[in-house]
This record gives structure tokens, C-alpha cells and sequence, in this order.
């Protein structure tokens, strides 16, 4: 198994939280990893970028190379679509639908939609709403990773493990809110798609 | 099976470090650099092993504590980002012709493309400037691997080393493997000839021969290195230089499988005989360098070769920027992907000062204490308050380097620009602005000076601040007037008192410190949130 995935977020939104769910469940399977951050100055508010690459056979190089992705996990929709050229031909666009909106000009969210919408394997999802309905701003990021799951080549159960493996220390509440959420972003996904 | 820790490149060498007989790191914190002595800051492994970790004042005092450490027979580490190695350049360069005792690694981390810096330098210049060997790991492992011999290759030599990586190795996560023994550290032992380290014009010439005639056993070194690889392949047509991280783009196009002769090179001196190598036996040579075209340029020379080099000299590969897979399929002509391209609606989100951010309140402050004089009179340098030059803010007029707010301000009083303000954070007055401020109290310059404490080093992380509760008197004790020493504090609230004494000292004819005071609204929230867990477990 092979998969190259783009994190696209703003500074804050944690992209690296989904990524390190993921590498968990990679670590696990004793896969090759390779998972580049941003730290700095970008950090702040701006735009961020996290590629993650895991493997069965050794991987060279840290950066993806264009039309390389097989997957843009999109913390917010317009930043999924800033790093469009790295996406596979065939590859999935999971996306929130809910904007980070932090500059005067951004664009029309109908237009960013569209935009979204031409990529015919491509994934919206109301996060951030998602997430109002299980009382917690926290969890975001782990309903998008439910949406993303069955494109990620791993089982339930291991995606759980590391789920559990990333939050115990924060106790059995969080790791079962966390858990709901993955489930609700699952869902959504499979809604989304056989409406 | 060896056991694997999932590190990035910074870490990897931080956990080198830890196991090759580390005593102590010494750094100023700087992306892409900063999380290397972080590492072994927070390493519980490192604090029962008694290695210390000293977060400097600057690049240069970094150096020289690493230097010092080294001439008591101890294994040190100096790490800094790219232009802070210009800080650090005396006593670096210095380094290399006093020899050392203890082994030494000075780590630089550049930071092509700029996504955190002013300039793209790239480092290899200064480890050939002076003459000392440079380390260059291609990956995460070679990262761990190269401290270790770094340090052996230092003490067998004598010789300062400089390991380079850049941002891509720095910030990416990948297994490494660590090795199954440690090495101990050094006991205290003295130089055996103490006037080692007195560069006085006699000692210094005779030391200065004996780097030199070093040069040739580095250059075998480097020809022999495991590090540096020839690997043959049947394709002739082309031959291809691959240095550092450069050489992970080029095997992801061919899969691991080139199938043209590829010399690696992680180890300088530039190993000379394997490229008159690969010269002589293929058509074509391909450079593929991060950063600056150092070998590309050595090799072509002012005369040239009679077989074309191709890189980044001849726009095979863009003159300038970070390199990744695509640019070298590119330029190898090998056929890349189709791919979509960024649709037209796709705005830029440049960086932001966080909400509540202390800086915020000071500079609407200031750009009304302003308003009345004409535009272009505020100098300023490096930290997250760099953002204020945005919109909405618009609030500073330079960015040079650390410590530069200040001595241009007063440069540009000189030149008779009144009022003429530098805004300075307190990590970066600690770092160098304090020399630039006593150059001011000399001269009796007309300039303002606002220190903007936030009380921490915030733009990489929350390092210390080593000016904390310090800045007064440090202003005080250097000369400035007490009572245009002024403390304010940076809140909406406060707006309408902080414009008033800010326009006071506007008007004086002197050297006047405003320190805005205000702790980082992120570094207050981490503190509360560890309150609030410590409550908790309570």
C-alpha cells in the first residue's frame, strides 16, 4: 500500500493532528512514513501545508510531486484548492465546507464550491456544523478524518486504535467524543456520495 | 530488531547528538533550526545523562559557549538558522584556525524558497570559507548517523563541523533507526598546548599553515566517506550530481532505479577525484544542488569544460527557490504527471498577528502617535512583529536583520529624519540590539526606541526571553535618562495613554525607551491551559 496525502489548513487549525492519526495507524503497520510540517512564521493565521506520505516500500522524498496526491484533506475549502496541482488525476478531495475567513478579500464561498464541485471524486463536509452537534469546537478535524477514512487503505479498527492511541491521555471522554465524531464524519461521507 | 523513532530531521540530530557523547547545545532559536535544541531541552534521556541545554543570547555567544566547551575536552553543538551563522561568522570562521579539542558541530539550518527568513544563503559557502569539513544528510537517518561521525571526524581532525539541512529536513518526520550503544561523553581535559586558542598574529600564522595542510586529508575523507556514493549505472549519456535532499528528488522520479551513473554527495570538501570521475566517463553532467549552484559553479569555472553542466547556472534548474521531484523530472526531461492548476479564485492568506496579540495594541498606538508626521520613519527587524508592516497595519518600514531597528533608527536620525523610531522585540533587543542602543546613548541620538516585551521569544515557539524583567535596567545601566525610560501596557483600554507618552518622548531631543509590556497572548494561553490541566489532576 502506497498512499501521498496533502493537509491544507490555516495556521491554527492543526492540519498535523490528522496526519498524526494517521501516521499512528502506519506505525503500526510497521509502514515507511514520511511527514512534512510547516513551523514558523506560516504558523500565524496564514496559509499551511502538511504533505504525508506512508508506504509499504521505501519512500525518497519528503515532498509529493505534482499530480502525485492521492488525497487533499481540506481543513477549510479554500486552502483545499490552493495545492490542487498536487492531486492525482483520480485522487479525492475531502474538504470542510465551513470557511476560515481571515482576510478581506476572500472569495465568493460559492465560487470556491464550484471550483470543488469540477473535481468529480471530491468530498464537502459541514465540519464545523458537524461538530456544533456534538457540543465541541475540538473534534473538526477528526470528522473530517471519517469522511477521508475509506480512502486512507486502512481497516476500522486500526484507524480506532490510533485514534484511542492519540487522545487516552486525555482520557476515556475525549477519546470517545472523538471516536463519535470520526463515525459522524464517516457517515456524512457515505450520505454525501449515494444521496 | 533496532529500535525506530518516528523524528524529524531537527530531532534526529538532536537524539545524534544525545547518543554520540554530547555535553552540551547551545542555540538561538530560528526556523528552521529551533527544534533541535528544543529536543534535547525536553528530553527527560538527556537530563539523566546531565547534557545541557542553553538557549543563547544570540548565534555568536552560542558558538563561543560551544567553543569554550570544546577547549575543556567536551563534545558541544552550536545550532542556529542560516543568517544566524552570519552572527556567529567570527567565531566560527575563528574556530577552524585555533583547531579544537572536545569534538564541535556547528548546525545550520537553510531555509531555501524563504518560507520563514529574509534571504536564502546557503550555508556549504561559509564550511568552505573556513575550511572545515561540511555534513550534508540527505535524509533523517543520515541526519542521526552524520552526529556521531561528525563529532569523530572532528576530534580525529581537530577540526570544527558543519552539518547543514534545510527546511525540508528540518520539519519532515520520518523512521530512524537508532543505533544500539551510547557513547559517553569526554571527561574535562584542557588542551595539551594552552596557547591553542590565542590567535595572536604569530600563533594564528602558524595555525593557519596547519589548517591548510589538513585540506588534503578532509578532501580523502570526503573521496572515502560512506556518505559520498558512486553509483554506476549503464546509461552514460547523462551523469548526475545529487547533493544533500536533492538527491531523495532525484531517486523518487526513477523510483530508486537510475539508470545513469549518480554520485551522492553529503560529505565536503567536494570530492574531486569522484566527479573528474563521472566527468570523464559520461556525455552530459546534471547538478541538482539545494540552495545555491556551489558545485555547478566550481565546475564549470571561468574557463569552462568542454562538456555542458547543466543546473541551475543555465536554467535547467530555476536559478532560485527550494527544489522538489517535479522540477528535477523537469529538468532531466523525464515526463511528469498531468496536473490540475490553482484555480483563478485562489487568493493568498498571508500570516496574521494572533487575536489579542500585544504587538496589535502597540502599533495602533504608535501609528497614531504617528499620524501628524509624514510616512516612512519607523524601523524595525525580526519576530512576529515583521507582520506589522502588513495591512491593516502598515506600521514599520524595515526588515534587515536582528538588531537593526535600532541602529538604523539612529542612522537615519543622523541623517536628519526626526522623529525616527525603531521597534524592537525583547528577545531581539537581548540578541543585538543593546549594542546598537549604547551606540545611540553616545551620541545622544534623537531617536525612540520601543521595545515591544512580550516577554518570551514567540515567533518560533516561546523560547526564554533573556532580558525577562531585565530591560529596564539593562536600558539604564547602559545610559539612557531614567525618565525617558517609559513602561506601557498594550491594551485596547490603555489606547488613548499610550498614544499621549509615546508622542511625549516623539518630541524629546534624546535616546528614549518605551517599553510596551504585555505577555504573548500564546504563550498566556499554553500557561493557562497548563494551569487549568495541573487544577485538574488536582
Amino acid at each position: 500500500m502506497k498512499k501521498d496525502i496533502i493537509l491544507a489548513g490555516v495556521g491554527g487549525q492543526g492540519i498535523i493532528s490528522i496526519a498524526a492519526i494517521i501516521g499512528l495507524a502506519a506505525v503500526e503497520k510497521n509502514m515507511y512514513i514520511k511527514q512534512s510540517e510547516v513551523h514558523g512564521m506560516s504558523q500565524r493565521g496564514g496559509e499551511v501545508m502538511s504533505t504525508l506520505r506512508i508506504s509499504d516500500k521505501y519512500i525518497y522524498s519528503d515532498l509529493i510531486p505534482y499530480g502525485g496526491a492521492d488525497i487533499i484533506i481540506g481543513l477549510e475549502p479554500m486552502e483545499s484548492l490552493r495545492y490542487l496541482p498536487y492531486l492525482k488525476q483520480d485522487g479525492w478531495i475531502i474538504s470542510n465546507a465551513d470557511p476560515f475567513v481571515n482576510i478581506p478579500n476572500y472569495p465568493d464561498i460559492n465560487v470556491i464550491y464550484n471550483e470543488i464541485k469540477k473535481i468529480k471524486t471530491h468530498i464537502l463536509i459541514p465540519a464545523n456544523k458537524l461538530a456544533k452537534e456534538l457540543n465541541s469546537d475540538k473534534v473538526v478535524n477528526t470528522i473530517i478524518l471519517g469522511a477521508t477514512f475509506p480512502y486512507l487503505g486502512f481497516t476500522k479498527e486500526e484507524i480506532l486504535r490510533a485514534i484511542e492511541q492519540m487522545f487516552s491521555s486525555k482520557g476515556k471522554d475525549i477519546v470517545d467524543l472523538n471516536i463519535m465524531a470520526f463515525t459522524k464524519g464517516y457517515e456524512y461521507a457515505l450520505k454525501y456520495q449515494n444521496p | 530488531m533496532a529500535k525506530k523513532l518516528l523524528l524529524l530531521g531537527d530531532e534526529a540530530i538532536a537524539k545524534g547528538a544525545i547518543d554520540s557523547g554530547l555535553s552540551a547545545i547551545y542555540a538561538y532559536p530560528g526556523t528552521p533550526s529551533t527544534e533541535i535544541a528544543e529536543y534535547i531541552d525536553n528530553s527527560s534521556e538527556a537530563k539523566e545523562k546531565n547534557i545541557k541545554c542553553y538557549w543563547s543570547a544570540n548565534e555568536k555567544t552560542a558558538v563561543e559557549g560551544a567553543i569554550g566547551m570544546s577547549y575543556a575536552g567536551k563534545r558541544a553543538m552550536a545550532c542556529m538558522k542560516h543568517v544566524g551563522l552570519n552572527v556567529a561568522a567570527d567565531p566560527f570562521i575563528n574556530a577552524a584556525v585555533t583547531r579544537i579539542n572536545g569534538g564541535l558541530i556547528i548546525v545550520a539550518a537553510d531555509d531555501p524558497s524563504m518560507h520563514s527568513s529574509q534571504n536564502e544563503q546557503d550555508s556549504r559557502f561559509y564550511g568552505k570559507f573556513a575550511f572545515v569539513p561540511i555534513l550534508e544528510p540527505s535524509n533523517q537517518q543520515e541526519a542521526y548517523d552524520m552526529v556521531e561521525y561528525g563529532f569523530n571526524l572532528s576530534e580525529k581532525y581537530l577540526i570544527p563541523v558543519l552539518m547543514r539541512i534545510p527546511t525540508r529536513l528540518a520539519h519532515s518526520r520520518s523512521g530512524v533507526e537508532i543505533k544500539s550503544y551510547q557513547t559517553p561523553q569526554n571527561n574535562l581535559k584542557l588542551p595539551d598546548d594552552l596557547k591553542q586558542f590565542v590567535l595572536l598574529p604569530s600563533i594564528a600564522r602558524r595555525k593557519y599553515k596547519e589548517l591548510l595542510a589538513i585540506q588534503d586529508d578532509l578532501l580523502k575523507e570526503s573521496e572515502n566517506s560512506c556518505f559520498n556514493k558512486y553509483i554506476d549505472n549503464k546509461d552514460k549519456s547523462k551523469g548526475i550530481i545529487a547533493t544533500g535532499i536533492a538527491y531523495n528528488y532525484l531517486m523518487e522520479n526513477y523510483d530508486g532505479d537510475v539508470p545513469h551513473p549518480v554520485l551522492k554527495i553529503s560529505q565536503y570538501p567536494i570530492p574531486a577525484n569522484l566527479i573528474k570521475r563521472l566527468y570523464n566517463e559520461c556525455n552530459e553532467i546534471y547538478v541538482f544542488e539545494e540552495g545555491y549552484p556551489l558545485v555547478e559553479e566550481l565546475l564549470n569555472g571561468i574557463i569552462g569544460v568542454s562538456k555542458p553542466i547543466k543546473g541551475r547556472l543555465n536554467g535547467f534548474v530555476p536559478r532560485y527557490g527550494e527544489l522538489n521531484p517535479t522540477l528535477i523530472a523537469n529538468a532531466l526531461g523525464i515526463p511528469t504527471r498531468t496536473y490540475y492548476q490553482v484555480p483563478e479564485c485562489i487568493v493568498p492568506r498571508p500570516p496574521v498577528l494572533c487575536k489579542g496579540c500585544p504587538h496589535f495594541d502597540t502599533f495602533l498606538a504608535l501609528n497614531e502617535a504617528l499620524k501628524d508626521y509624514s510616512k516612512g520613519r519607523v524601523f524595525s527587524d525580526i519576530g512576529c512583529y515583521t507582520l506589522g508592516a502588513l495591512p491593516p497595519l502598515e506600521a514599520i518600514n524595515s526588515c534587515v536583520d536582528m538588531g537593526a531597528a535600532v541602529t538604523m533608527a539612529k542612522g537615519a536620525a543622523d541623517a536628519g529624519l526626526i522623529p525616527s523610531v525603531g521597534v524592537i522585540g525583547d528577545s531581539t533587543f537581548t540578541h543585538s540590539g543593546i549594542t546598537g542602543l549604547l551606540d545611540c546613548v553616545t551620541y545622544k541620538s534623537n531617536v525612540n526606541i520601543i521595545i515591544l516585551d512580550n516577554m518570551t521569544t514567540a515567533m518560533t515557539g516561546g523560547q526564554p526571553s533573556l532580558g525577562l524583567n531585565k530591560l529596564a535596567d539593562i536600558c539604564k545601566g547602559i545610559g539612557v535618562e531614567e525618565n525617558h525610560i517609559r513602561i506601557i501596557k498594550p491594551l485596547p483600554k490603555n489606547h488613548n495613554e499610550n498614544v499621549r507618552i509615546i508622542k511625549e518622548e516623539l518630541e524629546y531631543n534624546g535616546v528614549s525607551v518605551i517599553i510596551s509590556q504585555r505577555e504573548c497572548i500564546v504563550t498566556l494561553n499554553k500557561k493557562m491551559r497548563e494551569k487549568h490541566k495541573k487544577q485538574e489532576s488536582v
